[in-house]
């Protein structure tokens, strides 16, 4: 079809309001006489409070309230459970979510004790050196294997073995074919963990304002609607009292889906008790500690392939690193478990899991959500199958591809949307064949690389493919409806985090309405304008929404028929919308524009028809059947310094398909930017525990972020196969960057040194580490 | 991440900051480009009750060649003045050489050589360039001043020989010998973090290309920069060949050295990165030397 807004790069509508410091984000919010919190945080991981002092601090000058646990009353309340367990046969759940601040119990290090509030953050800060604590000290729960023995200390002292969910997953029968395969490959997988580390830290500013006895919260989350409807709950509040509005963020990530943050109760309670605006800000250093992490899983896994490459099946078993609470249920243990399935039709799967409780900070989901792992694990078995096969990882992975014609694609397990992993649709051939030309794999194998080890320089090439299932449940909504002046305003109830819905949304409905880009206003993540939907999350911002922006311009457009048919005397069929205006097809004379329309359909006098709604204003919402099914290869070249085990990226390929594209550029920025935190992931960042729980490296001169100069620029090209869930064709793409890159990099290290037996079984990896595994290999090898 | 409360001065002759170090002295602390007090006062690591800023004073960025004693560098001079001085370039060459690895252009805009040698990190570049260099360091309190070799400066993790009221003014290179040959490098997981090893190098050679004297530094790798006290003397009257570089770089890294394990790098790995980055700075020094 032929489109003028939908599929173009078009430049982003919020960018000048970005570019020249407009843009209103939580920190800009300064209501005068407002208060500062800081939080007295523990320095230890794991620990009994025998008593805590805050007689000091409330004499302090500028303190105006200081609060434990016990002064929250009855307010005091453990979280909501987010995502309950999916129904699976014979899963075992042991709940336990956060608290508001720690009563008894300290579980993780950084975990909030004692709140402050004063006049500044200055004073917030000095007050909180002046709590004392006193701390019955006790064994730290870190190393998510021995979390399990029954010699571990026990983070929650009521759930045995730290198990915080057990369970087991099946597709076929794996011990069945075991014995028959021709190859079966086993080893340890590690996949450590990370932090999003936003741009922009948590906060949040809460003003109750008595008069109106109305709540106004602003908040960096990714679901205002949510935090409204639990907060209105939680202070005995109607939702309409509560106002949640999630302005500009600077990145979310996941971890700003978690609810409810400690701060998020406290914030907006302290508010309504001392009747000022209260402002939280959390700093980088609190950020590393009381904003959830990503990562760890050990996976033992195996699989079993014939003679010819093709998979029999798989056999994994793996411990999830849960932290201290899970509120956000299972969502990133059941994704590893179905991701792992990737592009590939695996007849027999077994897979099982256990989540356990780490003295460590909360686990929830984090771009990739669980899936890295997974793929790590798949993609590195078939590496591992390959070699042995003697066959080149192109092949092994083509051989096992789900075929084009088997779509939609049943795996047989359930999704952590609940519903049966079945993949929309897909085409996976295609995006390996252009990835291998685009980064001339074969002439890098063949030329390039025999060239260069023989200079002494060491050079790896890899390739790999993963699915991301995206655009899940339940529904999300939009409100389209035309201005007198003629534009057009467009209000959703998700929140925006940096995504361009500014301007895709915008896209959408221009599509349908044909107004231009620009003349579409955009609201998103502000319950009064919209107050019904669940947030931004899972890669579902323009499946779901989107679709219900469609949807919403779809029947806007229907009244604009409807009216203009009447006043033109036409039949609706014989009328078009073009350029702003509608008209009788192909008789310009006829034209209305919009905006005269809009204030035709909203008379100050006279009388209207029966059942006449105002106005050229339609909300519709959209709710998906299930996820769709996003797909892509990943492909690289790497130099390693064999002296120093220096990395480098020469070139750096993707090849994705996400259904139909809205905008193009807005794509191409979130796959580069999904690879840059890939690569930090995979390469840079890693969070350093040690025994007792402690965090090593909470500040950026040790946890080590990719700059520009570490991420190459990304090449690459989209393949459209569309969704048939969705009106629009499309599939979400907000993980896809940063699902494959760590098995990328294994890959394509271990190609480096394809002469030397290496094998990387581990994320992330880093050149202290290549010097280890490299030295370890050489002494192996001499004996 | 807010920094405790502190009385602020800003002096603007060095009298008066010696006045106000006088009479403060331990309780206070100068204030340069605070690319280092700053953080470590936000982290609340450094809770100075008073700071002394002595960015007003504005004779002490000089970068300037004296005859008899090279090339003299005021305490305030920043790096990216460091970086951009044809005086530098030209009569310091391993210094021009360290500049760019040092953080990222907008901590050099700010940070001082006087900075960099009080704070003293043993990771820091320019407090090992200037042991490899020989420097003197002029100190200064109410009652006069010294001058203190910095063989004798650093005295520890982040400790010096600077008693508690004195400031230091002037940092002195000598003069380049002869058949003078230099290198730096390092190895770092980003450009412009610290390094997790780095090392210069400066030597001179006789007419013959044997070297005369021969000064390798390390950093990162103890609790102060490291002069690479045997492996030096091994340079002693060689002519560079393989075999002097292997064996040098073996001893360094085995003998000289007795480096930490962190996050970032084993003692291991740095021990074979101290060797490989050796072996390759002196030959480059070498070369120049020889050239
Ligand atoms: C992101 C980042 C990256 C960095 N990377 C590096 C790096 O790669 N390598 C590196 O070497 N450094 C690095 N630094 C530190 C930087 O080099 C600092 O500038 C330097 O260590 C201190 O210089 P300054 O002028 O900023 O001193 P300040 O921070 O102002 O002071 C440092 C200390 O020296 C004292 N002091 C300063 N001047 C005098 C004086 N004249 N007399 C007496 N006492 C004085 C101060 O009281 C204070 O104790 C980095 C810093 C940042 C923020």
């Amino acid at each position: 079809m032929a489109t003028r807004y939908f599929g173009q790069r078009i430049r982003r509508n919020e960018d000048p309001r970005l570019l020249t410091g407009q843009a209103l984000f939580t920190d800009d919010v300064n209501l005068p006489n407002t208060l500062h919190v800081a939080f007295y945080r523990s320095d230890y991981a794991h620990g009994k409070i025998l008593s805590i002092d805050t007689e000091e601090a409330k004499k302090r000058p500028g303190v105006i309230g200081v609060y434990t646990a016990e002064d929250l009353g009855d307010y005091w309340q453990r979280g909501p459970l987010l995502v309950p367990p999916p129904p699976i046969k014979d899963i075992v759940f042991n709940e336990r979510t956060q608290v508001p601040l720690a009563k008894d119990k300290i579980c993780h290090a950084g975990e909030a004790v004692v709140m402050v509030v004063a006049e500044s953050r200055y004073i917030a800060e000095d007050a909180v050196e002046d709590i004392e604590v006193d701390i019955d000290f006790l064994d730290a729960v870190v190393d998510i294997e021995k979390a399990m023995t029954d010699e571990s200390p026990l983070v929650h002292d009521d759930i045995e073995k730290n198990i915080a969910a057990h369970v087991v997953q099946e597709k076929g029968s794996y011990s069945s074919i075991r014995d028959k395969a021709h190859t079966v490959i086993s080893r340890k997988f590690i996949y450590d963990r990370g932090t999003a580390a936003a741009m922009e830290n948590r906060g949040v500013v809460a003003n109750w304002d008595e008069r109106n006895q109305q709540l106004t919260v602003w908040d960096t989350t990714q679901a205002p609607i949510p935090i409204r409807n639990g907060l209105a709950a939680m202070l005995g509040l109607s939702q309409s009292q509560v106002r949640v509005i999630a302005p500009f963020i600077g990145g979310g990530f996941g971890p700003k889906i978690m609810m409810f943050y400690p701060e998020e109760v406290l914030i907006p309670w302290v508010s309504k008790q001392l009747k000022r605006p209260v402002k939280w800000i959390e700093d980088r250093e609190e950020n590393f500690f009381s904003t959830t992490h990503e990562r760890g899983q050990v996976h033992e896994a195996e699989i079993a392939v014939a003679e010819d490459g093709k998979i029999l099946g798989i056999h994994d078993v793996f411990v999830h690193d849960a932290g201290a609470y899970a509120p956000y249920g299972l969502t990133v243990p059941i994704n590893s478990q179905c991701t792992l399935l990737g592009c590939y039709d695996v007849p027999n799967y077994y897979s099982e899991f256990t989540a356990v409780f780490t003295n460590k900070p909360i686990v929830t989901p984090y771009r990739g959500a669980g899936r890295q792992h997974g793929v790590f694990v798949m993609e590195r078995l078939l590496d591992l199958a390959a070699q042995k096969l003697g066959m080149t990882p192109v092949e092994i992975r083509r051989k096992n591809f789900i075929p084009q014609d088997a779509f939609p694609y049943d795996n047989e397990i359930i999704y952590q949307d609940f519903s049966p992993l079945v993949y929309d649709s897909g085409n996976y051939e295609p995006a390996l064949k252009r990835a291998v030309e685009l980064i001339e794999y074969d002439k890098f194998i063949k030329e390039e690389q025999p060239r260069l080890l023989q200079e002494g320089k060491r050079v790896g090439i890899g390739i790999v493919s993963y699915v991301e299932g995206t655009g899940i449940g339940p529904y999300e909504g939009a409100k389209v409806s035309i201005d007198p002046s003629g534009k057009v305003s467009l209000v959703t109830g998700i929140g925006t985090q940096g995504q361009g819905h500014f301007t895709s949304f915008a896209q959408i409905v221009s599509e349908v309405l044909d107004v231009p880009v620009e003349d579409v206003r955009v609201v998103t993540g502000d319950t009064l304008e919209f107050g019904w939907g669940a947030g931004t999350f899972a890669s579902r911002g323009a499946v779901v929404a989107g679709s219900a922006c469609h949807e919403a311009a779809l029947a806007v457009k229907k009244k604009i028929h409807k009216l203009a048919s009447e006043i033109l005397e036409a039949s609706e069929d014989d009328l078009e919308v073009s350029g702003g205006n509608v008209q009788v097809k192909g008789v310009p004379d006829t034209a209305i524009s919009l905006g005269e329309l809009a204030a035709k359909a909203n008379p100050l006098r006279g009388a209207v028809k029966p059942g006449t709604e105002p106005g050229l204003e339609a909300t519709s919402y959209f709710g998906p059947s299930r996820g769709t099914t996003a797909s892509g290869v990943h492909a690289m070249i790497v130099s390693v310094d064999p002296e120093t085990f220096l990395v480098n990226i020469e070139r750096y390929i993707v090849v994705h398909d996400c259904g139909r594209v809205i905008n193009p550029m807005i794509l191409d920025g979130q796959i580069q930017g999904g690879v840059a935190q890939g690569i930090g992931n995979a390469f840079y960042e890693q969070l350093f525990f040690d025994e007792n729980g402690q965090l090593l490296n909470a500040s950026f001169m040790d946890y080590l972020l990719p700059t520009s100069l570490d991420v190459p620029k990304i090449e690459g090209d989209h393949i459209e196969t569309p969704s048939p869930l969705n009106p629009l064709g499309v599939k979400g793409a907000g993980e896809a960057g940063a699902i494959p890159v760590g098995a990328l990099y294994a890959q394509a290290i271990e190609n480096a040194f394809h002469d030397c037996n290496l094998e990387i079984l581990e994320i992330p990896l880093s050149p202290n580490r290549l010097y280890e595994i490299i030295s370890q290999n050489k002494t192996k090898e001499q004996i | 991440m807010k920094p405790c409360t502190f009385e602020y001065y800003k002096p603007s002759s060095m009298e008066e900051a010696l006045d106000l170090m006088h009479q403060y002295g331990g309780e206070a602390k100068i204030l340069a480009g605070g690319q280092s007090l700053v953080p470590a006062m936000n982290f609340r690591l450094a809770t100075p009750g008073i700071l002394i800023d002595i960015n007003g004073l504005q004779d002490l960025s000089y970068i300037k060649e004296h005859r008899k004693h090279g090339v003299l560098i005021g305490a305030m001079a920043r790096y990216s003045e460091l970086e951009k001085s044809d005086v530098v370039a030209k009569k310091c060459p391993l210094l021009h050489e360290t500049i760019p690895y040092i953080a990222h252009p907008q901590i050099r805009n700010r940070g001082t050589m006087g900075g960099s040698l009080v704070h003293a990190d043993p990771a820091a570049e320019l407090p090992a360039v200037m042991l490899a260099l020989d420097a003197s360091l002029r100190l200064r309190n109410k009652d006069g001043e010294r001058v203190v070799a910095i063989t004798d400066f650093f005295t520890g993790m982040f400790g010096t020989a600077m008693k508690e009221d004195e400031i230091l003014t002037e940092v002195a290179i000598p003069h380049m010998p002869k058949r003078y040959g230099f290198a730096f490098d390092e190895v770092s997981r980003r450009h412009g973090d610290y390094a997790m090893v780095g090392v210069a190098v400066s030597l001179n050679v006789d007419r013959k290309g044997r070297c005369e004297k021969g000064k390798i530094v390390f950093f990162s790798v103890g609790d102060a920069p490291v002069f690479a006290e045997k492996a030096s003397q091994l340079l002693d009257k060689q002519n560079v060949s393989e075999e002097l570089l292997e064996n040098i770089a073996n001893v360094a890294s085995s003998e000289d050295i007795e480096p930490g394990s962190d996050i970032h790098a084993s003692a291991d790995y740095r021990r074979h990165l101290a060797k490989v980055l050796t072996k390759k700075t002196l030959k480059r020094a070498f070369d120049k030397a020889l050239a």
